[in-house]
């Protein structure tokens, strides 16, 4: 495993609609780490993930991906990064075998069939989600974890509306994940059941500082 | 190209799942034409010489109407975030949903023209001028339209505010549109008009997706 | 701005810093106030006490002398909003987008202006209060754009959210701008809807021209005084909770 970090992020301030979210924020991810993000409600947990993965411009600070460092309208990831957001990404009125097609236009149907089954979601494939329940739709959504091939994955509250036996598979999955050599930083107010680094947001808030 | 392929047959997929909202532009056009003889008069020489430009204010109002669901569902569902993630140009991408838009929205006006310029007591001269207007001018109303769409897809009542910003850009393609008609019907020479809304159409269609990508990048930064 | 300017790009940075822009224009505002004073003054006597009556207008064509003014400044107001705008979004200065932010309601009231006294030369001159002309026309167009801008600011909480986007549609109409004038000239010369034609500076009289063209200065010193004054309120409110602000308080209390 090599010891110059996938990504690391330096002096990084954040602020939304007048409000200053964290300030000076600095951390390293190397491969094989999991990173959790923690803080209370409003710290800025979810804008650092849109950040990073560089869907938000709001930012001040320097950040690199293997060493190359990320412009504000970066594309340097393609497909090195997986980015699950608090919005689903799936289509209602489209199957969950059609939607995750969209995803990964590459991979045959047999491939997306497992990953369906891994999460549950075996003969469903072909029902519109919007007939499925919450917990499913979001399966749905982590069946991507299933068949990406990018190094580093991030997952805002990946858990929402999924069951203690579905939350444990897809931390067994995160698992996998980085044993192969990826990466991961999550957001999530469950208790983890595999050990994970831990990052307080709070430590970088504005009122940390004075 | 494969993964652009993919794209273009998913929008279509998703028009045709949600294919009850499509027939709406069509049923305003329509009942907005028949207001006219009500309102105005139903002598067929008043209709005549107020056909060419209706028909053209009626088809703009249509297409602003269908507009407003442009981004809405990739913006609320999240699939818009995930598009600007993955390795695809979203220039590309812009252009090929605004164009199955038109495909779904555009077309079936300026199908259905024919029929309300019938009602209407359009003069013979006139109907071809009007379909070829009319299949310029709403491709470039769609392109030109998505950019209210992609600076309002955030906002929680957008209809009416991406009426009253997008509607002044609307004007050159009004005038080109409604003029081609109106030269044809008066017996003058038609080309001019039209192919200076063909040459503003091509000027949409290439630089408006860029404003749009600028639009909808804000927007997800919300 | 905490992003490392390089040294080429100082001015540009320090230009937009709040802090520079506020002192600097305190030094710059008693001189403006002088001279939009000076030539607002000069202008309004010349050109309605001095300035010799129109041959077929009588005095009523001496509305011209805040119309055409007006009129330059509407589009101008335009050009520099969206100009604004790009600097904004391209180099993130927060000052430009406040300058969009002030330009946008101020060239609005400018339009606004030019309509309405253009309307109230008509009725004398022509005897009606509107007619279809292009230059009409087109000025109506423009305040429609600006309502536009102005619109879409305030549909949007964030403000941040409210600058990009009314940026972004600021340079559409920009670009938009000649496209639309020209469309609505050529329109105007199929339909000739009366044999009005507006007449302009060129085949004016000297007598005539001259105080006209201090009324634009003045106009235009005027525009830049209400921009800068609109600017310093932005600046304060922005900083309020900055070092340089608090002393600033401090020392005028």
């Amino acid at each position: 495993m090599s010891h110059s970090p996938l990504l690391s992020v330096k002096q990084l301030s954040c602020q939304r609609g007048g409000v200053r979210l964290f300030h000076n924020l600095a951390f390293e991810l190397a491969s094989g780490e999991l990173l959790q993000l923690a803080g209370p409600n409003g710290v800025g947990k979810s804008s650092l993930l849109k950040i990073l993965a560089g869907l938000s411009t709001q930012y001040e600070g320097k950040m690199y991906w293997r060493g190359q460092k990320l412009a504000r309208r970066h594309s340097v990831y393609e497909k090195d990064l997986l980015f699950i957001g608090h919005l689903s990404g799936i289509k209602k009125s489209l199957s969950p075998l059609e939607n995750l097609r969209w995803y990964f236009p590459e991979t045959e149907d047999s491939k997306i069939l497992d990953a369906l089954q891994h999460v549950g979601l075996a003969h469903y494939e072909d029902q519109p989600c919007a007939g499925l329940s919450a917990g499913q739709q979001r399966r749905v959504v982590l069946a991507r974890l299933y068949l990406s091939s990018a190094v580093l994955w991030v997952l805002d509250e990946p858990f929402t509306a999924i069951d203690q036996k579905g939350v444990r598979q897809v931390e067994q999955r995160i698992l996998e994940h980085i044993a192969k050599g990826g990466a991961a930083l999550i957001t999530t107010h469950h208790d983890l059941g595999i050990s994970a680094r831990k990052l307080d947001l709070s430590d970088f808030a504005v009122g940390a500082l004075t | 190209m494969k993964v652009y392929n993919r794209l273009f047959s998913r929008e279509l997929l998703l028009a045709y799942r949600n294919r009850g909202e499509l027939a709406n532009p069509l049923i305003f056009f329509l009942m907005v034409t028949s207001l006219l003889p009500l309102g105005v008069s139903p002598e067929p020489g008043v209709l005549s010489m107020i056909a060419p430009g209706m028909i053209w204010v009626v088809a703009l109002l249509s297409s602003l109407l269908s507009l407003d669901g442009l981004f809405k569902s990739d913006y609320e569902d999240g699939c818009l975030e995930q598009l600007m993630l993955m390795p695809v140009s979203l220039y590309l991408v812009v252009m090929l949903k605004v164009l199955v838009h038109w495909l779904v929205s555009g077309l079936p006006l300026v199908v259905f023209a024919p029929l309300l310029a019938t009602m209407l007591f359009l003069p013979d001269a006139g109907y071809l001028p009007m379909v070829s207007s009319l299949l310029l001018g709403t491709l470039s109303l769609s392109f030109i339209g998505a950019i209210g769409a992609g600076l309002t897809v955030s906002l929680r009542r957008s209809g009416q505010l991406l009426s009253v910003i997008i509607m002044p850009l609307y004007i050159p393609v009004l005038i080109f549109g409604a003029s081609t008609v109106r030269n044809a019907v008066e017996g003058f020479s038609y080309l001019a008009p039209l192919l200076i809304l063909a040459a503003f159409t091509c000027a949409a269609v290439a630089f408006a997706p860029l404003a749009v990508v600028a639009a909808l990048q804000l927007s997800v930064d919300e | 701005m905490s992003k490392a300017p390089t040294r080429k790009w100082t001015w540009f940075h320090r230009f937009g810093s709040p802090k520079w822009f506020y002192h600097f224009s305190s030094g710059l505002l008693p001189w403006l106030w002088l001279a939009v004073a000076l030539c607002l003054v000069a202008g309004l006597v010349w050109g309605l006490a001095f300035a010799p009556a129109d041959a077929k207008q009588g005095n009523s064509f001496r509305i011209i002398y805040i119309h055409v003014p007006t009129s330059f400044l509407a589009l101008a107001g335009y050009y520099l909003m969206a100009l604004a705008g790009a600097v904004g979004l391209v180099w993130r200065i927060k000052l430009a987008m406040w300058v969009l932010r002030a330009a946008a309601p101020l060239g609005a009231v400018l339009t606004f202006i030019s309509l309405f006294s253009g309307a109230i030369w008509g009725k004398p001159t022509w005897g009606t209060w509107w007619v279809w002309d292009a230059r009409i026309t087109s000025m109506l167009i423009l305040f429609f754009l600006y309502l536009g801008v102005i619109a879409l600011q305030q549909a949007f909480q964030n403000e941040e959210g409210a600058n990009r986007a009314s940026a972004v549609l600021a340079l559409v109409g920009m670009v938009n701008i000649p496209i639309i004038y020209k469309s609505v000239d050529w329109w105007n010369t199929l339909h000739q809807p009366a044999t009005i034609k507006m007449t302009e500076a060129p085949s004016m009289h000297p007598d005539m021209w001259h105080p006209l063209l201090l009324m634009i200065v003045a106009f235009y010193l005027f525009y830049a005084l209400v921009l800068i004054l609109n600017l310093r309120c932005e600046i304060l409110r922005h900083e309020s909770r900055s070092q340089w602000v608090r002393e600033l308080c401090k020392s005028r209390s």
